[in-house]
């Protein structure tokens, strides 16, 4: 396994979810400007430092994605349980990015989109994503160099942000 | 849940037992549902153990502590869960930066202007303190901002004294301790006011320590001194005045003391009660378009305050429009 922590790799998942959700979120989160909804949020790459996990049957809640650390075969599962498709891309990316770190741990994994209300499946896997993840990699570090946060853009997200009152007061 | 404010005013006991806290006193125990409180506060003689303590702590709920005279003693602030590195930087640049510093502090003092110039104007006193105003923005010490600040509150006390009944006129605004029945309500009401304050900066990621109109060395938290010139018009000075002029706190709500005057259970009792109503009460919000409780407008605050210091738009006391 390398060692964590790799310099590219130190950003969050849910930093890459915010990423597809709020820039403006994204740079609050980033800089520990958090509100009390978003304390929860683990971060994997502490996780998976600091414990470990194999042959056993351990399960981690990371923002809204739970990974089963459920070997199956030679496979991690990423589980994510979805009401609906609103925030598809930002849990999708998520997704994808902890596959992306896991693979950079020797790790093969895949990810599992469920949506019971719809009755579907969707099976994620990197294959030719890379490119796809590292730029959202790149975005994100972007975003958190800068002074100060992205002009926040009112749109139906905002209603529910936990971030509503900071933005728009 | 919306978490609530818990205030012990009979004497007790205060402790855990397995994943309860219980309070206890001489109407018997009763278990407090600790995911429901936001803060407590104590006026009366309460043991606490240490396990309640370290509960609290984890859950992360401030309480404060009121002295004898219903006066703030201090609080147990546990161990800040929200931390920024980014913003207290930001926060101790402002305070270094003497420009900066001396803006807010100005800041701070304008919305206590413009607030007090409110309340007069609902007392029935309508006032501008257009001149001291502006002979604040030439000062370029915090030592004259402070002076400034000192006469306005001293011509807003005379004019409002104008407007109050006889037995509770604030003549001379004294303190520690107070020798009127006014200034013992006033004093009262702000002691209660400040822990609210630093509650909500609890809450937030700003550094209660770092303060801009008030020297950092005052006091432990001195950040909310300086947010307490805002609110201090706002909700106690408004709470005192319709608690007198309405005759609920009467006369004999006071006791004499060595100590000058005080307040006396009863008095403390109904002042605690009328001031936790008043933080519940919600005004409409004309930027967020919602409503929002007076005490929900102390973090509204402490948000404009970090968008000031991380850049993102200038502070603007808030001047109540209610
Ligand atoms: S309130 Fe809107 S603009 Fe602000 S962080 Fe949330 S989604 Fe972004």
């Amino acid at each position: 396994m390398e060692s964590y922590p790799e310099t590219h790799l130190l950003i969050r998942g849910v930093e890459i979810n915010y990423l597809f959700i709020c820039k403006t979120k994204l740079w609050y989160f980033a800089k520990g400007i958090t509100m009390e909804q978003e304390n929860e949020y683990v971060d994997l790459g502490k996780f998976l430092h600091e414990r470990s996990y194999f042959g056993e049957e351990k399960e981690v809640q990371i923002g809204p994605i739970k990974i089963d650390f459920v070997k199956k075969g030679d496979i991690i599962e990423v589980h994510e349980v979805k009401k609906g498709k609103s925030m598809e891309k930002a849990h999708e990316m998520q997704a994808l990015y902890y596959i992306y770190y896991l693979k950079r741990h020797g790790i093969n994994a895949k990810a599992v989109l469920n949506y019971p209300k719809l009755r579907e499946t969707k099976e994620i896997t990197l294959d030719g994503r890379e490119q796809e993840v590292e730029e959202a990699i790149n975005e994100v570090e972007q975003i958190k160099a800068l002074s100060k946060p992205p002009e926040p853009v009112k749109t139906k997200k905002c209603k529910k942000c936990a971030y509503y009152e900071l933005c728009w007061v | 849940m919306r978490k609530k404010s818990l205030t012990l005013l009979s004497d007790g006991k205060l402790f855990r037992k397995e994943n309860t806290l219980y309070f206890e006193n001489a109407q018997g125990k009763r278990p407090l549902a600790v995911e429901g409180i936001y803060d407590i506060y104590i006026y009366s003689h309460v043991n606490i153990t240490s396990q309640a303590l370290h509960y609290l702590a984890q859950k992360g709920v401030a309480v404060h502590f009121f002295n004898h005279y219903g006066y703030y003693d201090g609080s147990f602030y546990p161990k800040e869960s929200l931390h920024s590195g980014d913003l207290v930087i930001k926060q101790a640049q402002h305070y270094l930066d003497f420009e900066k510093r001396l803006k807010l502090a100005k800041l701070f003092v304008i919305g206590a202007a413009k607030n007090m110039e409110r309340n007069l104007a609902r007392f029935g006193a309508k006032h501008k303190f257009d001149e001291l105003l502006e002979e604040l923005d030439g000062c370029g010490k915090i030592t004259d901002v402070m002076n400034v600040e000192a006469r306005i509150r001293q011509e807003y006390y005379a004019l409002w004294d104008e407007t109050l009944p006889e037995s509770f006129k604030i003549v001379k605004r004294t303190r520690r301790p107070p020798q009127n029945e006014m200034n013992a309500l006033i004093s009262f009401l702000n002691s209660r006011l400040y822990p609210a304050i630093l509650s909500e900066l609890y809450n937030t990621q700003l550094t209660p320590t770092i303060s801009y109109l008030h020297e950092p060395s005052e006091r432990r938290f001195s950040l909310a001194l300086d947010l307490s010139e805002i609110f201090k018009p706002i909700i106690a000075d408004r709470i005192a005045n319709r608690l007198v002029k309405q005759g609920i706190i009467k006369k004999e709500h006071f006791r004499g003391d060595l100590n000058g005057v005080l307040l006396n259970e009863e008095g403390k009792k109904t002042v605690i009660k009328a001031f936790n109503k008043e933080m519940e009460k919600s005004v409409k919000h004309p930027k967020l378009k919602k409503n929002v409780t007076k005490k929900r407008l102390i973090r509204l605050e402490a948000y404009k305050l970090i968008k000031h210091l991380v850049g993102v738009q200038d502070y603007e006391p808030l001047v109540a429009w209610f």
